[in-house]
């Protein structure tokens, strides 16, 4: 299991935008660059991040190699109403890990 | 190579061959990053937006002039919208000129985003543009360019 960090404001009022942040410790190998022997290494990245919010995509994001290493996104969300948030990594050799929270809508 | 110089090398021969090996061994690592680009800037965003006219507007990349550190840039897209059911911004895309590879990342977004605006950290192998295209609601295309001076380059070395 890789590590993550998520920053999801504790309580928001309704209609409010929040800003969340995630971050996944993970190597991003472009596929482009010589190991230590001088051969290329393998592709190895995250693809796809999701968000989902009470069961519905809010928020997608298709990642390249052109992404850093321990991808960090931020982006914004309209609170409606108390539910969870879904968020879901995948990537190259089958890697896919799922984190939840919850915003709590006051 | 004359008779004499076949058993034993001449150091003329030897200095002569000098500066040759040394641009091969030089240009290996260009060379290498130069062969693997399949597909260009234009032809990507042409993959994203499709035949869709593209105009200058309503979206701005935020990247910092000058990088020291090409493996991780910071970069934010912000996108002028409402966000409304009516009009809101679909995707957003961001390419590059000089990376292997002209994607850097597309994002989707709707009305329950509140806001197009997304932050996030990319690698850059050169000094070069950065293109960010945004496509709204209304099937419009917006882009914007950002110049980024790199002082060591993402890719090349671990």
């Amino acid at each position: 299991m890789a590590r993550t960090l998520i920053n999801v404001p504790k309580s928001a009022g309704a209609g409010e935008i929040v800003t969340i942040k995630t971050l996944i410790s993970h190597p991003m190998e472009t596929g482009f660059r010589p190991g230590a022997d001088g051969r290329i290494r393998p592709r190895d990245i995250i693809t796809e991040f999701t968000c989902l919010y009470d069961g519905e995509t809010v928020f997608r994001a298709e990642l390249f190699p052109a992404t850093a290493a321990n991808p960090y996104l931020t982006f914004t969300l309209r609170a409606t109403r108390t539910g969870p948030l879904t968020f879901t990594w995948r990537g190259d050799n089958g890697f896919t890990q799922t984190e939840t929270a919850t915003l709590t809508v006051t | 190579m004359s008779p004499q110089t076949h058993q034993r090398p001449s150091r003329r021969g030897l200095l002569a061959l000098g500066p040759g090996l040394a641009a091969t061994v030089a240009l290996r690592p260009v060379a290498a990053g130069a062969a693997i680009r399949t597909e260009s800037t234009a032809e990507a965003i042409r993959r994203f937006a499709g035949t869709a006219e593209i105009q200058p507007g309503r979206i701005r990349l935020d990247l910092p002039p000058l990088v020291e550190n090409g493996n991780a840039v910071t970069i934010t897209v912000t996108v002028d919208s409402p966000m409304t059911p009516e009009d809101h911004v679909r995707r957003i895309a961001v390419f590059n000129d000089k990376n292997p590879q002209p994607n850097v990342i597309t994002v989707s977004l709707g009305p329950a985003s509140g806001r197009a605006a997304v932050t996030t950290r990319i690698r850059l192998a050169d000094t070069q543009r950065i293109t960010a295209i945004a496509e709204t609601s209304d099937g419009r295309y917006w882009s914007t360019t950002a110049d980024a001076i790199v002082t060591l380059a993402a890719c090349l070395e671990g």
